[in-house]
This record gives structure tokens, C-alpha cells and sequence, in this order.
């Protein structure tokens, strides 16, 4: 468990190469490096000297930010993954996908009818769709996308939210998908107007309550008007009591000398 | 599936052993999108009539649209993977039997089902481009709702459960394309099919013979050429009012749109002009709408609710809701 542990540790916090047992070769961009094999694909990139300035957000699975495109030697199937979460294995062509380019249709979702038929009106392209299955394979978050299409096309809105519930919009399925649909667009007005249908939970109406009688707002003013030297030092011991972070991580910067983002 | 066209008595007699028994037949069935859509009724009343029979229609787990429209593209093979995807379902079930209610789903699979079969090169190309799926082996029977009454339930077993017959109710069995053409699939004779009229006697209705009872609606010409719809359904609903019927019945959502749809068009356009017979709506229903009243299913199941013109005026008049 130290073993993973110290390999999932973030590599802008400095690798000591003389510590490093195994090494792989993969390809980003078709140029290949020399890398730790223990590392991530988003850490190998930054080890190979790349700066991420987009295409990564939380690091943490969740942003969806990091999607990445690879091949794998002796393999010709065309893979998918998230750069933050999937480890470099030798012999990787990989590229990322910082972006997809997509039509996100503006809609006033309290104008709209609960029920399927804004799915197709803004998404028409849904009917497109051959049941191909080329979206599921393409997810990193293992949803059945290409399921959800098909129950975007028949309306049925209760089955879209729960099938897409996990989705963190990487774009990798619009990406793959021959029919050119924007399958995370479809899903997202398709879980605004089922949660139209349910009843707003009593949790959500305190905590908005909580946040409109101004309860956040002195936590906030304290942040604001720390300075980063502050900041850093606030953030490492509540890191250091979470027990997410140890005092050697605590203390390093990286190579180029900036601290850890 | 050479013996699409034969008539019931052909296989009443084994099949008369099945409708007889006690326990509940669970079917596997395919609604397709417009069932839980638009066509909500359908299915609604399907399931209930098929529940008055001792039978349910056990929707399978997961299933995807049927392919609408079949692809006559015989090399275009990323056009069959939606339907055969389906079939892969039913197999993954372990059976090797599909049932549906819509004339199109019926069609389109049903074709591919053959398609496929045919020809295994294709299938190994079709499997080999799923592969996440367990390859399709072949032999799914798809099979429409229609001809499970006619050769397993029958007709006499039906007849025997009316409840409520529909006596001197004048209803035109509409057929459309998709239930007869390509005489390969086909479920009756493509020129003179019987079974709905069959069907139709066996609830104490009265079949309204007229000549357009299989010919096209219009179809998805509705879309781009709405006119053509609009004169196919006004040459079928004249037709069928001229021999005196009073309903029209159907087994395909898209043929149900254009036949409610282009009528409306058609009376708001000729109202002035309005013979008689024309002069009002004539409700469109799905066959098992009937079949569930015949068979005494409550009102609230028949799923009237979604349909544009109320048959129920005309029921209650004879007093059948």
C-alpha cells in the first residue's frame, strides 16, 4: 500500500529518479520518453516536461478535464481513459483531448415540458444513433452511454438521469460517435428536466436558507483576505490532519521551484 | 419463417394445447421508442389484453431502437447492428422468441433477423464489430403479436374469453405496409390478408372489408412531403367510411399519426365541402384496444386517453365502456 501510495503522490512535487526501480517508454504525441512505470499518464507527461495549462482540473477523476486517446503495443484497438486516473503502461501512444468541440443549445429549462420531448427538439441528431455501442466503449466512467441515447430517444427521462448520473462530460464518447451526437449535452438537459419532476429535498432548501441568511459569508471574508502564504500553510496542516499529505510532501516544490497547484 | 402466410388451422390444433394452460406464458417482448412514447396506449392495452389471456409481455432488460426503417443498403452493415443488437438481447435470455406490437420494430427486425441469417459472412462481420456483445448465433424468431394470437393463443381460444363482445361495432382492419411487405415477413397474404378481419369476428365485432386496407399512408413522407401523406389518408379513411365503418383499426404507430393526423387536415381543408360521411372523425384505434375491451379489461387500461379522436362517445353509445 506505501508502494502505490508513493506512486500516486503528484509528480510536480519532484521524482528522485535515482529512487525509481521500473521504467517504461510510452509515446505522447509520437515522441517517446523514458518514464517511471508507476506513475499516471498526466504525471508522465508532466515528468516528459509538458505543462498543463488545460486539460486538467481536479487530478482526481472527477473533473473530467484530462481525456486521453492511446494505443497499446500489439493491440489495435483504439483506447480511452482519463489521463489522471489511468497508469502509462510500456509501449503507450497516447494523446490528450483537452477539448471537444460540441453545440451546447441555450434553453430555459422552467419553459421546457418535464418529459422527452426537449431531448429531441435541441438533440435530433439522438435519432441518429445505430446503437453502434461505440460511446460505452469509449467511457472512461464505464456508463452505458450508448443505453442512455436509446432511452433519450424514447423519452424516457427517469432512465438518462440514472444511466448518466456518473458522467463528468470528458467528450470522449461525442468523439467516437459516428452519428455525431453530444451525448453528455443530451444527458445533462435530460437529468435538469427529470429533477423538474421530483420534489425539491428538504437538505437543499436548509442549506440554500443557510447560505442566503449569510451564514458562509465570514469563512469567506477570512479566505479572501489571507495571503497566499497563508493560504499554503492553512491548506498544508488541514492536509497534514486529513492525513492526505505527509510532512515530506508538505514541504517540497518541484523542479522549475513553483508550488504544487 | 417460410410459413408466414399459413392460415390458423394449420397449427391450431398443437397450439390449442399451449393457450390451455394454467400457468402464465412470459414472452419476451420488444416495445420499440413510439410504445413508450406516443404510443403509450399500445403497449398499455397489449399488456392488459395479453394478461386477460394468461400471458405477459416480459419487456426484455435492455433494448435499443429496432433500426427504424430497414436498411436496404446490404453493405451498410453498421444499419443492422440495432436491430441484431436486439436479437443478441434475447439470445443473452435464452430464448429464441421475440414478440412486438409495432407493425415497424416487426418489420425492420424481423428482416434483419433474416438478413443475417442468410448470409454468415455478414454475421461474422457483424460480430466482430461487437464485440462486447456475445456473438449473435442466428435462429431468434421474431414474431408479431398478431400471429401469436392467430397460431398459438387462436382465434376460438379468444373468442371463448370475450366478455364483452363488440357487437355490430363496423370496424375497418387497417394493414398498412409493414405487417405484409416483403411477402418474406409478411404475417398474411399481401394482397388479401384476413388475419385482423379474423381477429376482428373472433371479438363479435363486424370487419369492414375496403379495397385501401393494405396500402401505404404516406408513411415518413409526413416529414418532408406532407402532402402525400394527406392524400393516401384521404383516399383510406374515405374508403373505409364508404363501406360503413366506424373505427379504424391498426397495428402501427406511424400509420395511427398520419391516419389521425392528416384527417384533421383534411376536415379543417373540406369542411365546407363535407359529404356526409366525412363530415366526422372516425377514431383511429390500435387492434389491441379492442381486443383488451372484448376481453373486459377496465376502461383505464385501454389507454383511450392518448388517442386524437375519442372512440369512447361511439362506445357508450353501445354501450361497451
Amino acid at each position: 500500500m506505501d508502494r502505490i501510495k508513493e506512486a500516486n503522490r503528484a509528480v510536480t512535487t519532484g521524482i528522485d529518479d535515482s529512487a525509481v526501480k521500473h521504467w517504461v517508454t510510452v509515446y505522447i504525441m509520437g515522441k517517446g520518453y523514458r518514464v517511471p512505470a508507476d506513475i499516471t499518464i498526466m504525471q508522465a507527461m508532466e515528468y516528459a516536461g509538458y505543462r498543463f495549462v488545460r486539460g486538467a482540473g481536479c487530478r482526481a477523476g472527477f473533473c473530467g478535464a484530462c481525456a486521453t486517446v492511446y494505443r497499446t503495443a500489439g493491440d489495435w484497438r483504439l483506447k480511452t481513459a482519463l489521463a489522471c486516473q489511468t497508469r502509462v503502461e510500456d509501449g503507450m501512444f497516447l494523446v490528450q483531448i483537452p477539448f471537444t468541440p460540441a453545440e451546447k443549445p441555450a434553453y430555459d429549462i422552467e419553459e421546457e415540458p418535464a418529459d422527452g420531448t426537449p431531448l429531441l427538439k435541441y438533440f435530433p441528431e439522438v435519432a441518429r444513433c445505430v446503437a453502434c455501442n461505440t460511446c460505452t466503449k469509449a467511457c472512461p466512467q464505464d456508463l452505458e452511454v450508448m443505453d442512455y441515447i436509446q432511452a433519450a430517444l424514447r423519452g424516457d427521462l427517469a432512465a438518462v438521469a440514472e444511466l448518466s448520473f456518473d458522467c463528468i462530460q470528458c467528450g470522449l464518447c461525442a468523439m467516437r460517435c459516428p452519428a455525431e451526437i453530444t451525448h453528455y449535452h443530451v444527458a445533462q438537459l435530460a437529468r435538469r428536466l427529470y429533477g423538474r419532476t421530483l420534489p425539491v429535498p428538504k437538505h437543499v432548501l436548509d442549506r440554500v436558507e443557510e447560505i442566503e441568511s449569510g451564514k458562509y459569508e465570514d469563512e469567506f471574508e477570512k479566505l479572501l483576505s489571507m495571503s497566499r502564504e497563508e493560504l499554503e500553510e492553512l491548506y498544508r496542516k488541514e492536509q497534514r490532519e486529513k492525513g492526505g499529505l505527509n510532512s515530506r510532501d508538505a514541504s517540497r516544490v518541484t523542479r522549475n521551484g513553483q508550488g504544487e497547484r | 419463417m417460410s410459413d408466414k402466410a399459413v392460415p390458423s388451422s394449420a397449427k391450431a390444433s398443437a397450439a390449442h394445447h399451449n393457450a390451455s394452460r394454467v400457468t402464465r406464458h412470459a414472452l419476451p417482448y420488444f416495445p420499440g421508442c413510439a410504445l413508450k412514447d406516443q404510443a403509450r396506449g399500445f403497449e398499455d392495452s397489449a399488456r392488459a389484453a395479453m394478461a386477460a389471456l394468461g400471458y405477459e409481455l416480459a419487456e426484455l432488460p435492455r433494448w435499443n431502437c429496432c433500426g427504424t426503417v430497414y436498411s436496404l443498403a446490404t453493405d451498410d452493415l453498421m444499419r443492422h447492428l440495432g436491430p441484431v443488437r436486439n436479437l443478441v438481447r434475447v439470445q443473452d435470455l435464452g430464448e429464441t422468441r421475440l414478440v412486438t406490437l409495432c407493425a415497424m420494430c416487426y418489420n425492420t427486425l424481423a428482416r434483419s433477423s433474416r438478413f443475417v441469417g442468410a448470409d454468415p459472412e455478414r454475421l461474422e462481420r457483424i460480430n466482430a464489430f461487437m464485440d462486447d456483445e456475445a456473438d449473435y448465433r442466428g435462429g431468434v424468431e421474431v414474431v408479431h403479436l398478431l400471429e401469436l394470437l392467430r397460431d398459438e393463443v387462436t382465434f376460438e381460444a379468444i373468442e371463448a374469453k370475450v366478455e364483452r363482445p363488440l357487437d355490430g361495432l363496423k370496424v375497418a382492419p387497417y394493414y398498412g405496409c409493414m405487417l405484409l411487405r416483403p411477402r418474406e415477413v409478411g404475417i398474411d397474404d399481401p394482397d388479401s390478408p384476413g388475419v385482423l378481419e379474423a381477429l376482428l369476428s373472433a371479438l363479435g365485432a363486424e370487419p369492414v372489408d375496403f379495397p385501401q386496407k393494405a396500402e401505404c399512408c404516406g408513411a415518413y413522407q409526413t416529414v418532408s412531403s406532407p402532402e402525400i401523406a394527406r392524400a393516401r389518408v384521404g383516399e383510406i379513411v374515405s374508403a373505409a367510411r364508404w363501406a360503413g365503418a366506424e373505427l379504424i383499426a391498426t397495428s402501427c404507430p406511424l400509420c395511427t399519426y398520419n391516419l389521425e393526423h392528416h384527417q384533421v387536415e383534411r376536415e379543417e381543408r373540406e369542411t365546407r365541402h363535407a359529404s356526409p360521411v366525412t363530415r366526422h372523425e372516425i377514431p383511429i384505434l390500435y387492434f389491441t384496444q379492442l381486443l383488451a375491451l372484448a376481453l373486459g379489461v377496465s376502461e383505464d387500461k385501454l389507454g383511450f386517453a392518448g388517442l386524437k379522436f375519442d372512440p369512447r362517445p361511439l362506445l357508450s353509445d353501445r354501450e361497451l365502456v
